[in-house]
């Protein structure tokens, strides 16, 4: 099997286009799991038990069933209850509902390692409830969990070819598409997979510096 | 060692009209506190045993005593971060966990203590200031989002406490930036930025190295001179205790033990287990 360096640059655009849509789900879908995973950890320190113990019961649902099973739910199953949603829109809504999951234990556990003197120093201080956590709490917390936050950034990221289930062509499916086309598989995956390394160097090397200019401030 | 700068010292806690909250008195009427038939418990620990005590608006008192006897919890129930199993505790004529309905005390809601907490300031044994934030941050947080001031009003405040405090240069310092003296100053002018009439100090120099301990101290007997704020003092350090002290309660298993005058109390105790206290605290 040789390498044809001339289909390799041929297949670059098909898949440049693939890789757009890979980082667009990786940017909404990871701007949901942020946000998400933040009501989800806020919810889990809400003093009604009831609250508290559903919104653990969902996520621990969310987190232990496969992420190619609840893509096919939001794209093939909720239509059928009148909720249709694009292909791309329902792999943004998927990975973020996913990994919202992990990110409110990361949230969580940021929260949690916040001293509880801080706690205390608001409520001396009289701080409103809403202060106190954007105020005081979550600024300290965030800056504890970035590293881990990060990678979930990347390990979201990495997630994104299940999307090829339900029909998304992001990058690993426009790879796809080019070998089926011309069945030569060789050249599109491994391009496809170099895209795949070079992104998440950037993005480690990235989070790197932030973790470093959050570490020193 | 800080400046003692005579000028702000003396005015360190500008006077500003009543709050007014219906029915609350203005937040700058002295405020004296009472413990009536106090009960804490921390599962079957009895930390305070009906305890009753009382302080008078404008009165400085220290509490002494070994290591669990109950002088923490009671700062920590007035400054609401606890809350007591039974008895009342009044600050100013209102009670602090409770609130009047119908001429009964039920318990009161978080809207209640909200109020009752603007009445008092608490500096803490590790300073607790705000990491995330500048020095000058710290000290406008709560007068902006709590007491409602203006911006340019809150931040002229902050920097009046600053040159008190001997440290106007460092209002754009994070708190890990100061020292640890520096620190207990900061976190004493963010209390006093909130207008407190009682003022509580729990082991505020303990955390301290040796050297750092004199500011913290000067910065505090200036206070207790300067203004008529009401102060309850946890410390272990007896020669402070005298300076700024009207009054020192001795503790032990959640009972006083013994009170009165520093002179008296470190000088004459009457009871051995005074005596027992103080000769230990002497030895270490």
């Amino acid at each position: 099997m040789n390498w044809d360096w001339h289909y390799s640059g041929q297949v670059i655009p098909d898949l440049l286009d693939g890789l757009r849509v890979t980082i667009i789900a990786t940017i909404f879908g990871y701007l949901i799991a942020l946000v998400l995973g933040l009501v989800w950890a806020l919810l889990r320190r809400s003093p009604s038990r009831v609250l508290n113990q559903a919104v653990r019961w969902v996520t621990e649902f969310i987190r232990s069933t496969p992420l190619l099973v609840q893509l096919f739910f939001i794209f093939y199953v909720l239509p059928a209850w009148g909720v249709t949603l694009g292909a791309l829109t329902a792999g943004i809504v998927g990975l973020g509902v996913h990994y919202s999951t992990y990110t409110a234990e990361v949230y969580r556990a940021g929260i949690d390692d916040v001293p509880r003197g801080q706690w205390e120093a608001s409520r001396a201080l009289n701080l409103p409830r809403r202060r106190v956590w954007f105020a005081v709490i979550l600024p300290q917390a965030v800056r504890r969990i970035i590293p881990t936050l990060g990678n979930y950034l990347i390990a979201l990221f990495k997630d994104t070819p299940f999307l090829l289930g339900i029909t998304v062509v992001e990058l690993l499916g426009s790879a796809y598409d080019a070998g089926a086309h011309s069945l030569k598989y060789l050249e599109p995956i491994t391009v496809a997979g170099l895209f795949f390394i070079a992104v998440s160097v950037v993005s480690s090397l990235a989070l790197r510096r932030l973790e470093h200019r959050y570490a020193t401030n | 060692m800080p400046p003692t700068d005579t000028t702000s010292p003396a005015d360190p806690l500008p006077e500003r009209a009543a709050d007014g909250t219906p029915g609350k008195p203005p937040t700058r009427v002295p405020c004296g506190i009472k413990f009536e038939k106090v009960v804490k418990r921390f599962g079957d620990n009895v930390v305070l045993d009906h305890l009753n005590f009382e302080v008078a608006a404008g009165e400085r008192v220290t509490l002494i005593g070994p290591s669990g006897s109950g002088k923490t919890t009671i700062l920590r129930l007035l400054m609401t971060l606890e809350h007591p199993d039974g008895g009342i505790i009044r600050v100013g004529d209102d009670p602090l966990w409770h609130m009047e309905r119908g001429g009964k005390l039920v318990k009161a809601n978080e809207r209640h203590l909200h109020e009752m907490r603007k009445r008092i300031g608490m500096v803490f044994q590790q300073f607790n200031l705000f990491p995330n934030m500048n020095v000058l941050r710290n000290l406008t947080e709560g007068p902006v989002h709590v007491l409602g001031l203006g911006k340019d009003e809150a931040v002229e405040r902050a920097r009046g406490l600053l040159d008190m405090i001997g440290l106007a240069d460092k209002e754009d310092a994070h708190p890990t930036q100061l020292s640890g003296g520096q620190q207990q100053r900061v976190a004493i002018a963010r209390a006093l930025a909130m207008e407190p009439t009682v003022l509580l100090l729990d082991e505020v120099t303990s955390a301290l190295d040796p050297e750092l301990v004199v500011g913290v101290q000067d910065l505090l007997r200036d206070i207790a001179a300067n203004t008529d704020v009401t102060m309850l003092c946890v410390t272990h350090e007896m020669g402070f205790a005298k300076d700024i002290s009207n009054r020192v309660l001795m503790f032990d298993q959640g009972r006083i033990v013994e009170e009165g005058t520093p002179e008296a109390i470190f000088e004459d105790p009457e009871e051995d287990r005074t005596r027992e206290f103080l000769s230990a605290i002497l030895a270490t």
